[in-house]
Order: structure tokens, then sequence, then C-alpha cells
């Protein structure tokens, strides 16, 4: 994982093209990474949050949930987790950018 | 006349796509395969280890459970997102379908058969229906503490005597429920049961009804032969304070059995099985394992304990050998080991191997894969001997 974000670290260029505006200077998960993301957000987060994201025993992660709600501060919620709740902290799996896009790609809608 | 009827009879069953064309068969070694992702289950058959047919349009299946009628014709399914299905499982189709609730996550069936109780996140509380029409009975909003908040429902199961326990998740209780009059369900709850309880199971004997909790380094037990002794709390403290692991995914507790006059059950936070004495409820045992424990299931008779993982190490399962209580073999089927289940006097287990589309078929004494096919993103896998197990 760690090696993946330093490839997508090392070709900028090719992705800030495609980079949402607050993404600036962040590198991005590469199309494959980010394939691997959309399917461990719907099957493994969607295992507490449901797969279509209406929550289960997790909250409710629609767009509608999440916004007005910072895009950093949800990124850290999922690199840090909740402590008290079973909402895991998944650093030892993602990175920050992945995080970021998870949150992006959930911002959106999974239907989007 | 009688040829007409015999011949309107063939017709509806090759109609119905009745697997073996009127041909009559048992039940009792079938089962089905839920398709999470796709709404579908999949009708199998353990003997020759084939696909009979399948049942679609069930919904939102991402976490699909599902019980059986006690002629293990019928599957009730359980979707995610509210619907409650019957299928049968002879003719491959879907009898009947009720949305229900807004978000499910399980459910049971009484012990003559005629009730099934949904337990729903959403909005929380427990729903009771008639097993062969699926008219609603009743109604137990899952309602606590001043403000009338409803918590959501976790580890429903049936006990002897027309009665469910479940547990709220939220408000931490546990209700025993007894249905005599199905229309006027008579609850008892026992508060302050733990923190955090996030799954339950009952003994198969129907005794013994233990929640697993989230919050607290413990169990919470009930003697349904002694309810008036309240929750008890077991392996309190048994984290002994170390800081815990992530946990990726929730274990499950649904499955348990007795193997050697011990109860094995995932650790929270820690890649370890306890192993528990059913006389004492003491701890006589931890066994390492690779990873954080999500289902822990003995073999049906008892000589092994087979675990599967959450993230990272969801592709692997191990195999406990319980008189030594150590790791016998650690097996790769995955990634995406989800669930398995045994065939009901256990020479196989049946792996479903969600990132793989496959479900793999082990031989217990080997330890080696006799078989496999394709299945879409495969998550549970029952097999109707559940019908005649209470708690299951
Ligand atoms: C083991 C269960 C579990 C898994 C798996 C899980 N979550 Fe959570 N998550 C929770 C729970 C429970 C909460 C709510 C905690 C609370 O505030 O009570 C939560 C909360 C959140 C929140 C905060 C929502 C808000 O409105 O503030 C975000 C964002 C989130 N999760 C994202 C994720 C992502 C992304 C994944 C997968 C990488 C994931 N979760 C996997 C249990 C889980």
């Amino acid at each position: 994982m760690r090696n993946l974000f330093l490839l997508a670290a090392a070709v900028p260029i090719l992705f800030y093209g495609v980079a949402a505006p607050a993404w600036a200077g962040d590198p991005i998960p590469s199309p494959a990474r980010q394939s691997e993301l959309d399917y461990m957000l719907r099957q493994d987060c969607g295992s507490c949050h449901g797969m279509t994201f209406k929550g289960g025993l997790g909250s409710p992660l629609l767009p509608e949930q999440l916004e007005g709600k910072s895009e950093d501060a949800l990124a850290d919620v999922v690199l840090d987790g909740i402590p008290g709740t079973p909402m895991p902290p998944w650093r030892s799996l993602l990175t920050q950018p992945e995080a970021r896009w998870m949150i992006a790609r959930l911002r959106r809608g999974l239907d989007q | 006349m009688i040829a007409k009827l015999l011949y309107s009879g063939l017709l509806a069953s090759l109609i119905a796509g009745t697997a073996f064309a009127g041909e009559p068969r048992g039940t009792n070694d079938m089962g089905i395969v839920v398709e999470r992702a796709i709404g579908k289950v999949l009708v199998v058959e353990t003997t020759r280890r084939t696909v009979l047919g399948e049942v679609e349009g069930l919904g939102d299946l991402s976490h699909a459970a599902a019980v059986f009628s006690r002629d293990g014709r019928y599957a009730y399914v359980f979707g995610r997102d509210g619907g409650l299905s019957k299928v049968d499982i002879l003719t491959n189709t879907l009898v009947k379908r009720v949305m229900q609730a807004g978000n499910s996550i399980g459910g049971s069936i009484s012990q003559d058969g005629t009730l099934i109780a949904v337990q729903n996140y959403e909005p929380g509380g427990v729903k009771i229906f008639d097993a062969v029409t699926l008219d609603q009975l009743a109604d137990i909003p899952a309602t606590y503490g001043e403000g009338g908040a409803r918590s959501k429902v976790v580890g429903l199961a049936d006990a002897p005597g027309k009665r469910f326990v479940w547990t709220l998740y939220e408000a931490g209780e546990i209700w025993v429920a007894d249905l005599a009059d199905p229309k006027n369900p008579q609850v008892r709850k026992f508060k302050n049961a733990g923190r955090q309880p996030y799954d339950g199971l009952i003994t198969p004997d129907g005794r013994w009804y233990i929640a697993g909790l989230f919050g607290e380094d413990g169990l919470a037990l009930l003697d349904m032969w002694n309810p008036d002794k309240g929750v008890q709390r077991i392996l309190d403290g048994y984290g002994k304070g170390d800081p815990a692991l992530p946990v990726f995914k929730m274990p499950h507790l649904r499955g348990w059995g007795f193997a050697d006059g011990k109860m094995f059950l995932p650790a929270i936070g820690r890649h370890e099985v306890l192993v528990v004495d059913v006389r004492t409820w003491k701890e006589v045992g931890r066994v390492p394992v690779k990873g954080q424990p999500v289902f822990v299931m003995p073999r049906p008779d008892g000589r092994q304990v087979w675990v599967n993982f959450a993230l990272p190490d969801n592709g692997f399962m191990q195999v406990i050998d319980v008189p030594s209580l150590s790791v016998q073999k650690t097996l790769e089927p995955g990634p995406g080991v989800l669930h398995f289940e045994f065939t009901p006097r256990g020479e196989t287990v049946w792996v479903s191997v969600r990132d793989k589309d496959a479900v793999k078929i082990y031989d217990t004494g080997t330890l080696d894969e006799v078989s496999q096919f394709k299945a879409d993103k495969p998550s549970g896998i029952l097999f109707t001997a559940r019908a005649n197990k209470i708690g299951l």
C-alpha cells in the first residue's frame, strides 16, 4: 500500500488532470487502486455501514449525511477510527489520500 | 379425468421449475447460498454437491441471514433492506416477500415453526410474522430510556416455549418475549446487560443466552432456566487491559456449538479464540489465531473448531484441534472468506469466498479442497439441518 502511495506520488502529472479542486497537491490513487478502494468501500465498509450505505451497525454514509462536514476531518475519522465505538482505525490498511478518495466517493454517492 | 389431473400436476411442477421434474425428494441434504450483491440465492444439494436452482428478486442481501421451516422446504431470507422473503427450495420460487422495515439484520423461527421474528436496526425493534402467510402479528419497538429512543436490535434467537430473546445495542438490554399469544407478546427486560452488545447466541440446548460485548472485555450471560438470577458477566476482563487491536469486521456468534464440554468464542480486538468451560463459565484456555476471528464454529462432532477472520486476514481459515487446543492447519481459500457451513454430520465444510466468486468445499478429515463451484459474491451458506436446531 505504501508503495502504491509512492508510485502515485511519483507520477503526479498523470493524475492531477482529473483531481477535484479540493485535492490539489494530493497524490491520487492509481486507477487500479481506485477500483480496489471502490470494492473495499462496498464490501468491507459495507459490512458495518450497509452495502448501499444506508447504515447498519455503523451510521449511514449517504451524501446527505456527509454534507457540510470537512473532507479532511472525515478522512481522519476513517484513518483514526472513533474510539469507544466499533468504527476501527484504518491507518494500517489505507493512506491519507486513499481515505480522502473514499470520502469523496461517498459524497458523490456510490451510484454516480 | 385422472390422466388429466396427473397431466396438470406434472405441468405445474414443470412450470414451477422443480429440480427433479416431479420426482419426490427430501430436503435434508439441501440448502441455500446467498449471493449478496445481486439479491439472489442458489439452491444447493450436498450429496452430489450441485446447484439445483436459483431464486432471484430478494433485494439487498448484504447482511443476509435465513432460517428454515420445520419441514425443510421453505427458506425465510432476511434482507438488509427490510425485506422478508419466503423461498420454496423444492420449486425454486419466491413464494412471498414483504417489506417490513427500513434496515434489517436477521431473524429466527419459533420452536413450533409457526412464527417468524425479524430483528431490525431501523426502525429498531422486532416484528413477528405468521410463518405461512407472512402476515404481521406483532410489533415490539426497542424503545429505551426516558426519551423513548429506539435501539438497534442484535443477537435475536429462538428459545424453547415459543419465546424469542434479543439484545438492544445502544441500550445494553436483553429482552425475552413470550409469544404464547402471538398478538400479545409478554416482554421481560433485563437492563444493564453490558456496553455495546454486538451479537448474541443461545446454546443448542436452549438454556443459556450469551451476548458478546464490544464496549467491555466480557460477555453477558442469561440463564433461561433461572431468569430471576438476572444477567451475569462472564470472562470479565479477558483483555487484561491490553490495548485492543482494530476490529475491521464484527464477529458473529450464531452458529456456536459445544465441543468437548467447552465453548469457543471470538475475542474482540485480540487475535485469540477464547475457550470456556460450560459448567463453570470460566476461561480454561485461549488459542492464538491468525487474525480477528469472525465465525468460530465447531465441526458437528466437536473434534475441530474452524475459524475465519476479519481484514486483513480474511483470506485464511484455521482449524483448531480441540483436544490439544492448538491450530492444526491454516488454509487459504480466499481472499474474502465470509462464511462457512458444515454438512450436517460434518464430513465436509462449505466455504464462501467472496473475492473469488466461489464456494469451496473441504473434506474435514484430510483438510483438502474436494470441490468448488461459481457463485456471485457468496456470503451466507445455510443448510436445512438448521431447521431442527434451537437457536439457528
Ligand atoms: C466494524 C464496523 C465498521 C466498519 C467495518 C466501518 N465502520 Fe465506519 N463507523 C462505524 C460506526 C459504528 C460508526 C459510528 C460511530 C459513532 O459515532 O457512534 C462509524 C462512523 C463512520 C464515519 C463517520 C460518519 C459521520 O457522519 O460522522 C465515517 C466517515 C465512516 N465510519 C467511514 C467508514 C469507512 C470509509 C469504512 C471502510 C474503510 C468504515 N467506516 C468501516 C463502524 C464501522
